[in-house]
C-alpha cells in the first residue's frame, strides 16, 4: 500500500457534502406508471427504434438497436405497452427534446429470456454482445464500453484503472456502490481484464471514502489476480480520468490523444458493476444508482430504472418548500434540468435539488484583475485569464492557440475567481463559436467545390458540343465538297430554293405556335374597355412621374 | 445559470481587504518611528481616491456600489500615500491620487484594464513635477530635534505658512538621498554611511519599516493572496544587482542589504510589483518581471536622476508585461512539445 502517488497540478477543495446522502441504505425506487426512455443515451449514433406504438415489450427487451460501432442498444426497463415513440424533453445540456420511447408499465415487470455471456467467445463477439446489452460508461461521459474494451492495434492495454474518485461535492452513488457491491464491481473488472489483457489493475478511491476503500480491499483479497486499491487525496477534480491517471501513474495523457495511446484505460466503478451484471446474468443496463440530495428531507441513493421521471425520486426523498431548481450531476459540472418530468438516463449520477440557502445566487461578475488564481486552480494547466480575454474579445484563433480545447470544463477556475466571472461559460461559448465557424467553413468549402465542379462540367459540355458540331460540320463540308464536284449549278439553285421554303414554313409554324400560347385577353376588347385601359396607363405614368419628383425635392431640401 | 453553482468565498473585496490589512504593521511602525503625519497623508489620499473613483464610475455609467466596494481604490490610495513623504502638502497628495485614479486607472478602462500600476503612475507624476516637495521627508523621531504631534503634522500638511524652522527641524534627506548626494560629492560609501541616518541594514528607522512591510508581505504570501515569484525575484534582483556592483567597487556602490532594506523596495516587492492587473501572469513571467524590476531599481538608483527607482522600474516592467507573458506561456497538461508562439 505504499504506492508512490503523483500530484496533478491545480484543483480546488469545495465542501464535500457527502455525509448527507451516504449514510442511508440504498433504496430501490418503485416502478413508475410511465417510463420515458431516450434513444440517445450514449456518445455516438443514437439507437434506432425497433418498437412501435401498441407493442408489448418485456423488461430488458431491445427497444432501440445500436446504429454503428460507436453506439449501443437501448432497452425497456420494465414490461408494458409502448404508448409513444416521439420527441420528449430529455436531461441534456441543450435542453432540446429528443426521440424517446414511452412505455406504460403493466406492473408485472416480466423479464425477457437472458443468459450469461460465454466469456470464452472471441473478444469481438463479446464486445458486440456488450454493445447490444447497452453497456456505457456510468461516470458521466456515457461512452459505449464495448469500444473502450477494444485494445485496438496494440492488442493489449497494460494498465487498467478503475475510477472510484467521485470528487464532485454531494454525489455519493459510487461511494455506496463500492460499499455494497464491491464483489460485483470486481467481477466486472475481471471481464475488463480479460478483454483488454491488462496486467496492472489499479482502483483509485478518494481518501474521504474509508468505508468504500475497506470494502473494496476486502473484496480484492478474495480475487485470484492482483488488484491494487489506492487511496488518492480528496481534491476536485481527482476523479477526472486524466487526473486519476496522473495521480496513480505520474503519466499525462498527451494533448489530443487517448489514454490507450499510453497503454491505460479507465472505467468508472458503476460501469464495472454493469458489466458484471451483463456478463454473469445477461442483464442489459436498465437501471443505475442515483444520488438524490440537496434540498430534500432524506438525501439518499436509489436504484432507479432508466426512464423514471426525476420528480418521482424527489418525492421519494422528501420534497421540501423552497426548491430553486434541480441539477443533474454535481454543483461543479452539473446541468440544470428544464423540468422535473425528464427521465433518469444512464448518465444521471445525481439529482441535486437546489435551494437559496444551499446555492445562493452567484454575485454579479466584476472585471478580471488577472490575479491568476484560475491558472493556479486549472488542472489542465491552462491560463484561464488569457482564454477569457480572447473569448471575450472574440479572438477565437488566439484562444485555440492557448489550448482552449484542452479545457475540461471542470469549473475550478470559475470556483476560485474572486471577480465571480463565469469563466467556463466563456470557454463553452468560444468552443461552440469555433465549431459553428468550422461547420460554416466546411459548408462553404463544399458549396465552392460544387460550384467549381459545375463550372467545370458546363465548360466540358460546351467543349464537347463544340467538338461534336465541328466534327459534324467537317463531315458535311466533306460531303458537300464531294457533291459539288458532280451536281450542276441549276440543281444547286433548286436546292437553295427548297431550303428557303423549308425555313419559311418552319417560321410560320413557330409563329402559329407563339400565337397559340400568347394571352388573348386583350385581343377582343370593347372600345370602352380599351379607353379605360388607356386612362389607367396615363394615370400610372403620372404617378410614376410624381413618385420621382419628391425624391428630387427631398434631395434638394437635405 | 451556468455551472459551477458554487463559489469560493474569496472575492476581490476580500483580496483587497487583506492587502490593506497586511499594510497595517508597516503603518504602525511608520507612526511609531516617524510620527503620526502619515495617518493624515493616508486619510487625505483615501478620501480623494474614493471620491475620484465614485465620480469616475458615475461618469462612465458603472454601478458605484459594487465597484467602490471592491476596495481597489483604497489600496491604490494607501500605496501611493506610503510612497509619499509623510509631511507632503495636501495638494500634492490630492494631485497624485487624482492622477492615479482618474488617469492611470479609469482613463485606461477601470479595474483590471490599467496597463500601469496606478499608485506608481501617481508617484512618478509627482516626483517629476514637484521634486522639491517630494523630498521633504520627516526624519526618524530618534534623530529629529522636535518630535511632531498630529496637530503639528496637520499644520505642516495643510498650513501654507509653516515656520521654516519647524520644517527644517523635522525633515531630513532619506538615507538613499544622503548616499546619493554623498557619492556625488566624491565621498566613499564608507564615509557616507557613518552618518546617523544609516542603521544596521538600511536607514535608521527605515529598516524597521522595511521589516514591517516584509512581515505584511509574508502574510499575503501565506494567505496565497500573492505568489512567491514576484517578491522573491524582485528582492533577488535588487540584491544581485547591488551586490554585483558593491563587490566590484564597494567604495562607489551601496551594500546590497542596504538597498534591500529600504522600505520602498519591500513595499515595491510585496505590494506594488505584485499588483496582478499590471504585472506578469505566468509563473516564469512573474520571475522575469520581478528580476527585471529589481535590476532596474538599482540601475535607476545608481545612475538615474532620482534617489529611488522602484516606481520607474515597476512602470518600465509594466510596459514589458505583454511580451513577457507571451514568451513565458507554461506547458499545458499533456502538451507534448513546446511550440513557439508568434
Amino acid at each position: 500500500m505504499s504506492r508512490p502517488l503523483f500530484q496533478f497540478k491545480g484543483g480546488v477543495h469545495p465542501p464535500g457534502h457527502k455525509a448527507e446522502s451516504n449514510t442511508r441504505p440504498i433504496h430501490a425506487a418503485p416502478l413508475p406508471k410511465k417510463l420515458v426512455i431516450p434513444l440517445r443515451q450514449h456518445i455516438g449514433n443514437p439507437a434506432k427504434p425497433v418498437v412501435s406504438v401498441g407493442d408489448h415489450v418485456r423488461k430488458g427487451q431491445i427497444i432501440g438497436e445500436a446504429d454503428g460501432y460507436i453506439s449501443t442498444a437501448v432497452h425497456a426497463s420494465s414490461s408494458g405497452i409502448v404508448t409513444a415513440v416521439d420527441l420528449q424533453p430529455v436531461p441534456h445540456v441543450s435542453g432540446l427534446a429528443d426521440l424517446c420511447v414511452t412505455i406504460e408499465t403493466d406492473g408485472r415487470d416480466e423479464w425477457v429470456a437472458r443468459e450469461p455471456l460465454d466469456l470464452g467467445a472471441p473478444p469481438a463477439e463479446l464486445r458486440m454482445r456488450l454493445r447490444d446489452l447497452g453497456i456505457v460508461g456510468l461516470g458521466g461521459a456515457v461512452f459505449p464500453s464495448a469500444v473502450k474494451l477494444d485494445p485496438g492495434a496494440a492488442q493489449v492495454c497494460p494498465t487498467l484503472i478503475i475510477n472510484g474518485g467521485e470528487c464532485e461535492p454531494w454525489i455519493t452513488c459510487d461511494d455506496v456502490l463500492m460499499r455494497h457491491f464491491a464483489d460485483e464491481i470486481l467481477q466486472g473488472v475481471a471481464v475488463m481484464r480479460l478483454l483488454l489483457g491488462s496486467s496492472e489493475i489499479l482502483i483509485g478511491i478518494e481518501d474521504n471514502k474509508p468505508e468504500a476503500i475497506a470494502a473494496m480491499q476486502a473484496a480484492a483479497a478474495k480475487l485470484d489476480f492482483a488488484v491494487e486499491i489506492v487511496a488518492v487525496p480528496a481534491r476536485y477534480p481527482a476523479g477526472g480520468a486524466k487526473q486519476m491517471i496522473e495521480t496513480l501513474t505520474g503519466k499525462q495523457v498527451p494533448s489530443g490523444k487517448l489514454s490507450t495511446d499510453i497503454g491505460i484505460q479507465v472505467f468508472n466503478v458503476g460501469t464495472a458493476r454493469a458489466l458484471a451484471r451483463a456478463a454473469c446474468h445477461g442483464e442489459p443496463l436498465i437501471s443505475r444508482l442515483v444520488t438524490v440530495t440537496g434540498h430534500v428531507l432524506r438525501p439518499q441513493n436509489f436504484e432507479v430504472l432508466i426512464g423514471t421521471p426525476m420528480h418521482t425520486l424527489i418525492t421519494l426523498a422528501g420534497e421540501r418548500d423552497g426548491n430553486t431548481g434541480v441539477l443533474m450531476g454535481g454543483p461543479m459540472m452539473g446541468v440544470p434540468m428544464p423540468n422535473l418530468d425528464v427521465p433518469v438516463v444512464k448518465a444521471t449520477n445525481c439529482v441535486l435539488v437546489k435551494s437559496k440557502e444551499l446555492f445562493p445566487p452567484l454575485p454579479k461578475a466584476l472585471p478580471c484583475i488577472r490575479c491568476t488564481r484560475c491558472a493556479d486552480a486549472c488542472p489542465a494547466e491552462l491560463q484561464p485569464q488569457e482564454l477569457f480575454r480572447f473569448a471575450k474579445a472574440g479572438d477565437f484563433g488566439r484562444a485555440q492557440e492557448y489550448h482552449l480545447f484542452d479545457c475540461i470544463e471542470c469549473g475550478c477556475c470559475s470556483y476560485v475567481c474572486p471577480s465571480h466571472i463565469p469563466l467556463v461559460d466563456f470557454y463553452r461559448y468560444a468552443k461552440s463559436e469555433i465549431w459553428a465557424r468550422e461547420k460554416d467553413k466546411r459548408a462553404s468549402d463544399l458549396a465552392r467545390e460544387r460550384h467549381e465542379f459545375r463550372q467545370f462540367r458546363i465548360e466540358r459540355e460546351k467543349k464537347e458540343k463544340a467538338e461534336k458540331l465541328a466534327a459534324k460540320a467537317q463531315a458535311k463540308r466533306a460531303e458537300l465538297a464531294a457533291g459539288a464536284d458532280t451536281a450542276t449549278p441549276a440543281a444547286a439553285d433548286a436546292d437553295a430554293n427548297a431550303k428557303k421554303a423549308l425555313i419559311a414554313a418552319a417560321l410560320a409554324r413557330a409563329q402559329a405556335k407563339k400565337d397559340e400560347v400568347a394571352p388573348k385577353n386583350i385581343d377582343n376588347l370593347s372600345p370602352d374597355t380599351r379607353h379605360e385601359i388607356e386612362e389607367i396607363e396615363a394615370r400610372r405614368a403620372k404617378i410614376r412621374e410624381l413618385a420621382r419628383q419628391p425624391l428630387e425635392s427631398e434631395e434638394k431640401n437635405s | 445559470m451556468p455551472s459551477p453553482y458554487i463559489l469560493d468565498r474569496t472575492s476581490v473585496t476580500v483580496v483587497m481587504a487583506w492587502v490593506l490589512a497586511a499594510l497595517l504593521p508597516g503603518i504602525g511602525v511608520y507612526v511609531w518611528l516617524f510620527g503620526p503625519g502619515i495617518l493624515l497623508t493616508l486619510s487625505i489620499a483615501t478620501v480623494t481616491a474614493v471620491a475620484a473613483e465614485a465620480g469616475m464610475l458615475k461618469a462612465r455609467g458603472y454601478p458605484i456600489k459594487p465597484f467602490l466596494g471592491d476596495l481597489s481604490a483604497v489600496v491604490t490610495a494607501w500605496l501611493l500615500a506610503l510612497s509619499l513623504p509623510s509631511l507632503a502638502p495636501w495638494w500634492l497628495i490630492v494631485t497624485g491620487t487624482l492622477f492615479a485614479i482618474v488617469v492611470a486607472k479609469h482613463l485606461y478602462g477601470g479595474l483590471g484594464q490599467n496597463v500601469f500600476n496606478p499608485a506608481m503612475v501617481g508617484y512618478a507624476v509627482l516626483i517629476v513635477s514637484f521634486p522639491v516637495q517630494m523630498t521633504q521627508w520627516a526624519g526618524p523621531l530618534e534623530l529629529t530635534a522636535t518630535p511632531l504631534g498630529i496637530g503639528q503634522s496637520a499644520a505642516i500638511i495643510f498650513g501654507a505658512d509653516v515656520p521654516k524652522s519647524l520644517l527644517d527641524a523635522v525633515t531630513m534627506a532619506t538615507p538613499l538621498d544622503t548616499l546619493r548626494t554623498g557619492l556625488l560629492q566624491q565621498h566613499t560609501v564608507d564615509e557616507v554611511v557613518r552618518q546617523p541616518i544609516f542603521g544596521y541594514l538600511g536607514g535608521t528607522g527605515f529598516e524597521w519599516l522595511a521589516a514591517a512591510f516584509l512581515l505584511g508581505g509574508l502574510l499575503l504570501w501565506a494567505l496565497r493572496i500573492i505568489s512567491w515569484q514576484v517578491p522573491l525575484a524582485f528582492l533577488v534582483g535588487v540584491w544581485l544587482t547591488a551586490g554585483f556592483l558593491h563587490f566590484f567597487d564597494a567604495g562607489r556602490f551601496g551594500a546590497p542589504w542596504f538597498h534591500v532594506f529600504a522600505p520602498s523596495v519591500m513595499l515595491g516587492a510585496f505590494f506594488i510589483a505584485t499588483d496582478p492587473v499590471s504585472g506578469a501572469t505566468t509563473p516564469r513571467g512573474k520571475v522575469v518581471f520581478g528580476l527585471g524590476a529589481g535590476f532596474l531599481t538599482i540601475v535607476i538608483r545608481t545612475w538615474g536622476g532620482f534617489p529611488d527607482g522602484v516606481a520607474f522600474a515597476i512602470l518600465l516592467m509594466n510596459l514589458c508585461v505583454p511580451l513577457i507573458d507571451q514568451y513565458t506561456q507554461p506547458r499545458v497538461y499533456g502538451e507534448v512539445r513546446k511550440e513557439p508562439r508568434a
